[in-house]
């Protein structure tokens, strides 16, 4: 894991704190600024909640290659020689 | 996952006011996606798709939605979308509302709508308030809740939705909420599909005007309490203490024609008696 790459559009935000609630992996931490912002972005596995939970759709997820793909480990490429995810904007 | 926030921008209008007009925490949103993402399951074209929003914090999903969208007067969804429905019948219609909209203003457009079962989805925002208004007590506040309106606690029953609607004859009635997004997704998505009357109540809710007077500390406690309330009808229906808990999933499955069919086949038949006739 660590591979995915998590987005959160601050001009959607309203702070809600949904995503820091119930993050599994405490990816997010709401802010002084009142939104949510990403702190621990390696920890993501891909749970699929926050992104349909926010009710702003300011939460973009993009999966990385390992998680489409398993591969045995010993097999499993060098995560420094993966292309960084674009990121994608809506 | 990025594909589910993608697929929502294809079928938001980006013209209109962002961010979403409601308040933080609000589970209107989350509904809205819903919406999008059974619309999209079921590979409907985004111009077979009529939206018809009432009046309230529910009225403002129509605008942002790039389907054939209607925003009607107060209590009134359903019967603009009877009419949509009679006139149109491929269209897929859906009307939007909120607790206000169906169960006290347009309480008996829904009864009669759910008995002659016009083939309309009946989506049904319930957050236990009038949240536009300023949090007035609603049809649906549960007894004892607190309101601005009754400040020493609700004295009235709420309505039991899905009594309700069963009893007034729809093709099917299911409760979801908010924090249960996935189920909420497929029971919006069979609604759609299943002909006939089909009422979806989606629970979300408002911190803004329900949780503050209720002891809720912050919008997150309120998707906690749903999480922890809500359970399956078939496990609630197992469970001996029932206090607090409310069922999710679908209560009514009828196998009926919907009105416009039963309308186009009376039209055939009375143009095949009069064609034998002459």
């Amino acid at each position: 894991m660590g591979r995915n790459r998590v987005v959160v559009y601050p001009d959607w935000c309203k702070g809600c704190g949904i995503c820091a609630a119930f993050c599994p992996k405490k990816v997010f931490a709401v802010g002084q600024d009142g939104k949510a912002r990403v702190v621990n972005e390696e920890a993501c596995v891909n749970c699929g909640f926050c992104e349909p939970h926010c009710p702003d759709f300011a939460v973009l997820v993009i999966p990385g290659e390992t998680d489409q793909t398993p591969c045995p480990p010993e097999t499993a490429p060098d995560p420094a020689e993966q292309p960084a995810a674009k990121e994608v904007k809506p | 996952m990025a594909e589910i926030t993608q697929l929502i921008h294809q079928y938001l209008r980006h013209n209109k006011k962002f961010p979403l007009v409601f308040c933080p925490g609000c589970g209107h949103g989350i509904v809205l996606g819903s919406l999008v993402r059974s619309v999209h399951a079921l590979g409907l074209a985004k111009d077979d798709v009529v939206i018809v929003a009432g009046i309230g914090c529910s009225g403002r999903i129509a605008a942002y939605v790039d389907f054939n969208t209607v925003h009607t007067t107060h209590g009134r969804a359903l019967t603009v979308a009877t009419g949509i429905k009679m006139a149109n019948p491929k269209l897929t219609v859906i009307a939007v509302m909120g607790d206000g909209d169906a169960f006290s203003i347009g309480g008996n457009h829904l009864i009669h709508a759910a008995r002659r079962n016009i083939g309309v989805t009946a989506l049904v925002l319930n957050n236990f308030i009038y949240g536009m208004t300023g949090g007035q007590c609603s049809s649906t506040t549960p007894e004892g809740a607190y309101s601005h309106t009754c400040p020493q606690g609700q004295l009235e029953s709420a309505f039991d939705i899905v009594e309700l609607t069963r009893a007034a004859g729809a093709a099917g009635v299911s409760r979801g909420t908010v924090y249960h997004v996935k189920e909420l997704d497929a029971l919006m998505a069979e609604a759609i599909s299943r002909p006939g009357f089909n009422l979806v109540e989606a629970l979300t809710p408002c911190f803004t005007q329900y949780g503050r007077g209720n002891g809720f500390k912050s919008a997150v406690e309120m998707f906690k309490w749903l999480k922890s309330s809500c359970l399956s009808v078939e496990r609630y229906e197992k469970l001996e203490d029932r206090t607090g808990k409310l069922p999710i999933g679908t209560f009514v499955r009828r196998d009926v024609d919907g009105l416009e069919t039963r309308w186009a086949n009376m039209r055939q038949a009375l143009a095949a008696k009069k064609g034998g006739a002459a």
